[in-house]
Parts: C-alpha cells; sequence; structure tokens
C-alpha cells in the first residue's frame, strides 16, 4: 500500500461537512480514478492527500504507518502533483529548465541537469525546451511539462487533476498515452481526478464515485463503470455522450 | 433561401496572417449544423464573424449574409436575427445584474415589452429553460447559481427575442456531465419546438453527435470535411477528421471494453 485515507472527513469552521468517512487505498501499480461532479469533493480531498489541508477526522496512512510530520519530507518527495490548467500551473517567468527543476531543489535532492533533461526526455519534449519561457509552448506541451516537473524526483505517485480537461481531444489521447506509459516505465501510480469516464476507463484499474463528499461506490473500474451498483454512478455514465 | 451563407470567409490579424482561410458554408431555416474544432481552427472566429463581433485588430473579407444582411461591409444589430450562447456563463453574465434584469434586457429592447408584461415575459423565458423556482432564480446574481443554472440563463437570454439563428460555442464544455446531458437536452427541444436554426460549435465530437444534423470539420482556418455527421463519423474522408473520430472512439472503446468484461 503506498498511500491509505482511513476514513478521512473534514469540515469547514462553519461547521458543513466537504468530506465524510472517506477511506481510499492507492496499492502500487494500480492506478485510482476519483470520479465526481462539482462540490462532491474531490479537491478537498486532493489537498488532504497533498498534505495542503489536515482532516478534521480520520488519518493518512503512508507506507505502513501514520502519516506525521517527521516523515512529511520523505513523503512530499514521493508524492507528485499535476494539475488542471497548464497556462497557470507554470510560472511564466521561469524557463523550462528551472521550473522542472523546482521538485528537486524544493526537496533538497539536488538540482541535477542530466536529470532535467531526463525529465523532457521521458515526456517526449527535446533537450533544447530546457532553455525556453512557458509561452512558447501549446497546451498539451505545457501539460509536458507539467508531468516532466512531477516526474523529475522519480515519485511513487502521481495525484492529477483533471490532467487532460483542458486539453484538445488529439492532444488528450497523447497525454494518456504519456501517462500509460510512465506508470509502466517508472513503477509509478497515479491518482486521477477526473470527471471523463472513458480516460478513467483508459488509465485506471480503480474506480472510487464521490458524490456530497462521501465515497458512494468504489472498486475494479470494469466492475463500477460496467456494472455499478449506485443509482449516482449509473447517472453518470448514462450522461456521457457516446459516438454513434 | 439560407438564413445564413458565409462565402469565402478569411479573418485575419494584424500581421496578414489567416485565421480563417477562405471558409464557406450556408445554414438554412430550421437546420442543425455544426462546426467541429480543436484550438486554433478558427470556429470561434467564425461564429464571432458571423455576428459582427470580430475583435479590434481582426479583419474579415468574403462574404456573410444573415437573414439578407451583409454582416462583413454593413454590419448590423442582429439581435433580433441571431443569438449567441458562449462556454463560460460566469462571464457572458454581469456579476453586478440579477439573472431576472439580464433577460429582461433584450426583451425590452426588441420587443418593447414594459411592466407586468416585461415581468411575465421573463418568467415564461425561466419556464422555457426549465429553471423551477423561477422568481428565485430572477431575484438571484449570477454567482449565487449554480454552472448549470446559469447557463440556462444565459440560454433564456439568447432566445428570449426569438432569434432565427442560434449559435452555441462550447456551450457545455465549462459543466459537468450530467448538467451537460440536461442543456444539450433543452437545447435540442428549443431548436425542435421553435423551428430556430442552430450553428453548434464544439471540440468535441460525441457531443456535436447528439446535437447536429451536418457538420463542417475545421483544422488551421480552413474547413476540410463537410457532411452529414452520421457519414462523417462512420467514414470520414479526410485524414484529419479520421485522427478525431479515431481519438473519440479510443475513450468511448474503453467505456465499452468495462461493460463487456463484467
Amino acid at each position: 500500500m503506498i498511500l491509505e485515507a482511513r476514513n478521512i472527513g473534514f469540515a469547514y469552521r462553519s461547521g458543513a461537512a466537504a468530506l465524510t468517512g472517506v477511506s481510499l487505498a492507492i496499492e502500487p501499480g494500480r492506478n485510482v480514478a476519483l470520479v465526481g461532479e462539482s462540490g462532491a469533493g474531490k479537491t478537498t480531498l486532493l489537498r488532504i492527500l497533498l498534505g495542503l489541508a489536515q482532516p478534521s477526522t480520520g488519518e493518512l496512512w503512508y507506507a505502513g504507518s501514520p502519516l506525521a510530520r517527521p516523515r512529511m519530507r520523505d513523503y512530499r518527495r514521493s508524492v507528485q502533483a499535476v494539475f488542471q490548467d497548464p497556462y497557470s500551473s507554470l510560472d511564466p517567468r521561469h524557463r523550462i529548465g528551472r521550473i522542472v527543476a523546482e521538485p528537486l531543489r524544493g526537496l533538497g535532492l539536488g538540482v541535477d541537469q542530466s536529470r532535467v533533461a531526463a525529465a523532457l526526455d521521458a515526456v517526449g519534449l527535446p533537450a533544447d525546451a530546457a532553455g525556453r519561457y512557458p509561452h512558447e509552448f501549446s497546451g498539451g506541451q505545457r501539460q509536458r511539462i507539467a508531468i516532466a516537473r512531477a516526474i523529475v524526483g522519480n515519485p511513487r505517485l502521481l495525484l492529477a487533476d483533471e490532467p487532460v480537461s483542458a486539453l484538445d481531444l488529439t492532444t488528450r489521447v497523447r497525454i494518456v498515452d504519456l501517462l500509460a506509459s510512465l506508470c509502466a516505465e517508472r513503477d509509478l501510480t497515479i491518482m486521477l481526478v477526473s470527471h471523463d469516464l472513458g480516460v478513467v476507463a483508459e488509465l485506471c484499474q480503480h474506480t472510487a464515485v464521490l458524490e456530497h463528499g462521501r465515497l458512494v461506490e468504489q472498486g475494479d473500474t470494469d466492475r463500477v463503470l460496467g456494472a455499478p451498483s449506485h443509482p449516482y454512478t449509473r447517472k453518470l455514465i448514462e450522461s456521457v455522450p457516446r459516438l454513434p | 433561401m439560407s438564413l445564413l451563407t458565409v462565402d469565402g470567409l478569411t479573418v485575419r490579424n494584424g500581421t496578414g496572417t489567416a485565421l480563417v482561410d477562405d471558409v464557406s458554408f450556408s445554414v438554412a431555416p430550421g437546420d442543425r449544423t455544426g462546426l467541429i474544432g480543436e484550438s486554433g481552427s478558427g470556429k470561434s472566429l467564425t461564429a464571432l464573424a458571423v455576428l459582427g463581433l470580430l475583435p479590434p485588430g481582426l479583419t474579415a473579407s468574403g462574404s456573410i449574409l444573415l437573414d439578407g444582411a451583409d454582416m462583413i461591409r454593413a454590419p448590423r444589430g442582429h439581435g433580433q436575427v441571431a443569438a449567441i450562447v458562449f462556454q463560460e456563463p460566469l462571464t457572458a453574465l454581469d456579476p453586478l445584474m440579477t439573472a431576472g434584469r439580464q433577460i429582461a434586457a433584450p426583451i425590452r429592447r426588441f420587443r418593447g415589452l414594459r411592466g407586468a408584461a416585461l415581468r411575465s415575459a421573463v418568467a415564461e423565458a425561466l419556464a422555457e429553460v426549465h429553471l423551477t423556482d423561477a422568481d428565485r432564480i430572477a431575484r438571484s446574481y449570477p454567482h449565487q447559481l449554480s454552472g448549470g443554472q446559469r447557463q440556462r440563463v444565459a440560454i433564456a437570454m439568447a432566445i428570449a427575442c426569438r432569434p432565427k439563428l442560434l449559435i452555441a460555442d462550447e456551450p457545455t464544455t465549462a459543466l459537468d456531465v450530467t448538467v451537460q446531458a440536461e442543456i444539450l437536452d433543452l437545447l435540442d427541444r428549443i431548436v425542435t419546438t421553435r423551428g430556430t436554426a442552430l450553428l453548434f460549435i464544439t471540440h468535441d465530437l460525441p457531443v456535436a453527435a447528439k446535437v447536429v444534423r451536418d457538420t463542417h470539420v475545421m483544422r488551421h482556418g480552413r474547413i476540410v470535411e463537410s457532411g452529414p455527421i452520421l457519414d462523417l463519423v462512420s467514414h470520414p474522408q479526410h485524414e484529419y477528421t479520421r485522427t478525431l473520430v479515431d481519438s473519440a472512439r479510443r475513450f468511448d472503446a474503453a467505456l465499452k471494453r468495462t461493460g463487456r468484461d463484467s
């Protein structure tokens, strides 16, 4: 088990509950999809998993024991994130080389240009990209840069928040292929937050469905999407526009 | 006779680059036409040119006839002929004005209604887009509404003056998938019951397939393929259309597989 959320609850100061009793385990090699709509609590859960918010109840277990402050540095090296909008996630004033090296600097891993070059190569960008600025790249290329930054420190887990929703369909296919090949080659597991069930089916082995802060259903993707047991899951699947 | 005839439309930026390049198509009353393309294909600029709303710095050439009016040489108010719904309802609506007042504005201007008649026309418009609790919605500011409710308000504004042509530019891209399904149903019902022509702009082939009959595929400012959408999906001729269809099929097939395995 890489990461386990045990009975996580989160409430705002007003008392409104954003998450209630969420238990979710991420095993190595089994990509997990977190599916749900606006306001379901996906982002709150992601913030808790990233250590950016503290759960009101429950705890996170990392590599077999409760995640406590002394282990945070180790944890942060192992868990990286990719966000939805590659136009806001890259600092426009920095060159790509510096952006990609950021986790190495921040986590005290030592800035090694050969690791930056290897990360750029792994996401299919040319080596000279390191000397250029974000505005010189398209949306799909920017998302590759964000992925290069996430994998440069060889994390075990990638938390990806709607990583392909802002991309064109043909670009979406290429980025999903890239993520799948990174998982296969780098011993990387992905937790994907997405409302796109086609992408979920393509990339994730386990699917958890979140509605109003509660997990209403989770299990093998084939079972959850193929034979959903909860009415909300069924409604989600029925709403997906299909090709004639 | 066509409601909209676009002939040889070319839109250039300040440096002379053609962003829309020699685009021709027409929309007859009651048609449902799609413009499908990815970022930078020129689909949204084409829609703005049709309404005479190109941003400053861009110049259009060729010809656009919208219900007899020349929208390039002598653009005139299009309010009663054509209306548009944009992708992001939060930026399309005025944050300082209640939904009711925003819907009332075009009705007052183009249908000349005032007072009680205006209020009942607003209520009617809200009912038409299936907003229950119309009183509360009319008194709400955009930030007090959900994404789906906002887009319904934007649609109510667009159809309040009974346009002959409704242009929808990625109207569901910013919405959750269940809300998207509802909004697509709503658009479908509105154009069916009123006989309004629909020009539907999207990058999403499966979404287009739900509402349009004929479509044009755009890439780099040009139309690369045109035809009934069912033919296009089953027998794409142009290489780019094939790539689009294959991409959509990938995710469609992945979803279908889950159904088969269990």
